[in-house]
């Protein structure tokens, strides 16, 4: 060891207006490489505008957002690739099928061994038996799951959920935890939200709380000491 | 297969070139189509529409004008703006409302490859109508249509007025005021079109000659490639968040 590696997210003094109102302050943070950030906040406190602006959705006014060496502003469309989102919404076709969903998402981001790829991702999440059926005959954590595979199709290094963890079973729960094991494993930098603390403990190597438009620690890494 | 981050720059292509950007034209015309033959949202209302106006139409001239041939090129010309308009509003609208063009903007693709998929689904759609809509004037009115220079003026002018009205459809799609907004919006924009199609088309059944024809379908050549200029210059644009 003998420099820091880069963190995969960073953001330095990045601010946001919404109107006059002042949604985010001044947030700076990092994530490195198979580090999980849990991100906690009252309702309307920022964690959606926040992750919009790492996912390259919205632009700050003010402050950079870096993944990896890249400035995200100066980035092209490719920069894309490298973040995978569960966001609130399920970003599926109701109308499609789970497989015709992924197979979508998947030459979108024009990959190779797609099939493979798809079919693992269907099985692990306890999909493959439903994959032919139009997703709006899913129900809600069905849904939730398909967004999941949706997001990890392309095995983005950069993975951002927002509450991740609505409309899922215990068992989904405890399958959702193990999804964070793995990322952190392979090296994936993960940004969460969550309204349930006691998760984001457990999920997170690090827990921050958005308050007021700033961002501040509530917890340190449990797992490095 | 974990896609590295990019040493810098962030403009590294894995697959992309030309052949990628096309392929994720196709697949988001695909994806379009394939949704709308489940949902038939769109092409059965504008199908619908078409030949409900056709018979109408038919109904108010048939017994007042002496030939029918003064009429049809004003009828085919406003029913295809009519119907279209009835269509297009839902090709991304359907996303906003889903949220699901956000999942689309997520995507490593050039905004103008969404842009185009989406014109090439719509264009299909009129297409179709079209191909539904020339025969029931055929059987309405007794004006053949089928002659090169009108389906070629046609085939055009349809591309001209889909490419505009998939990109308008992009600029209103997250206002909730769309459906009546589109219109209001397009059939100013639409009027060179409109005008050089009617003329065409009437150029043509007057059996005058054909160099009185050409010059219309130049114009509509010409709005058509105008057209998408400006789209490729403003694609951009339009999902850049403030
Ligand atoms: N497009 C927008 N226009 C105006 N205001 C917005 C917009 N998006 C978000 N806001 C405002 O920004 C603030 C933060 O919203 P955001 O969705 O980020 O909160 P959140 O922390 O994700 O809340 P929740 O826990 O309910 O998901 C809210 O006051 C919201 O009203
Ligand atoms: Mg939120």
């Amino acid at each position: 060891m003998t420099k820091p590696s880069l963190p995969l997210i960073r953001c330095d003094n990045v601010q946001k207006r919404h109107g006059h109102r002042h949604i985010l302050r001044d947030v700076t943070f990092s994530v490195a490489a198979g580090e999980v950030l849990a991100l906690l906040g009252a309702n309307g406190s920022g964690k959606t505008t926040l992750l919009r602006i790492v996912a390259g959705l919205d632009r700050p006014d003010r402050g950079e957002v870096w993944l990896g060496p890249v400035l995200l502003s100066d980035a092209g469309n490719e920069i894309r690739r490298y973040v995978g989102v569960v966001a609130h919404a399920p970003l599926l076709y109701d109308r499609l099928t789970g497989l015709e969903n992924l197979g979508f998402y998947a030459r979108l981001y024009d990959l190779e061994d797609a099939g493979a790829r798809i079919a693992h991702l269907l099985r692990s999440l306890r999909l493959w038996g439903r994959r032919d059926d139009a997703v709006r005959t899913y129900s809600r954590g069905m849904s939730q799951r398909l967004a999941i595979a949706r997001a990890l199709l392309h095995d983005p290094p950069v993975v951002i959920f927002d509450e991740p963890d609505t409309g899922l079973d215990r068992h989904s729960l405890e399958e959702l935890s193990d999804l964070f094991t793995q990322l952190r494993g392979r090296g994936r930098a993960v940004l969460v939200t969550t309204h349930d603390t006691a998760r984001a403990f457990s999920w997170a190597d690090r827990v921050c709380e958005l308050r007021s438009g700033c961002l501040q620690q509530i917890a340190g890494s449990k797992r490095n000491g | 297969m974990m896609a590295e981050l990019p040493k810098e720059g962030g403009q590294s292509r894995t697959r992309a070139g030309l052949a990628g950007y096309f392929r994720a034209v196709m697949a988001v015309a695909d994806k379009d189509v394939r949704t709308e033959l489940r949902a038939k949202e769109v092409l059965g209302t504008m199908a619908a529409f078409s030949v409900l106006a056709a018979v109408i139409f038919g109904l108010a001239f048939d017994l007042r004008v002496p030939r029918t041939e003064l009429v049809v090129p004003g009828i085919l010309w406003v029913i295809i703006l009519f119907s279209g308009v009835l269509g297009l509003h839902r090709s991304f609208g359907s996303e906003t409302d889903r949220g699901t063009l956000t999942g689309l903007l997520l995507a490593p693709v050039e905004r103008s490859a969404l842009y185009l998929g989406k014109t090439a689904a719509n264009l299909l759609y009129f297409l179709i109508v079209e191909a539904l809509l020339v025969p029931a004037l055929l059987i309405l009115f007794d004006v053949n249509l089928l002659k090169p220079l009108i389906l070629l003026g046609l085939l055009l002018g349809t591309i001209g007025y889909v490419a505009v009205g998939t990109l308008f459809a992009a600029l209103t799609a997250r206002n909730r005021a769309r459906e009546t907004l589109l219109p209001v919006l397009l059939l100013p924009v639409l009027a060179p079109l409109f005008i050089s199609g009617v003329g065409l088309t009437a150029a043509v059944l007057d059996g005058r000659a054909t160099s009185e024809a050409w010059p219309w379908i130049g114009i509509i050549a010409l709005y058509d490639v105008l057209v998408f200029a400006v789209a490729f210059l403003i694609v951009d644009l339009i999902w850049e968040q403030g």
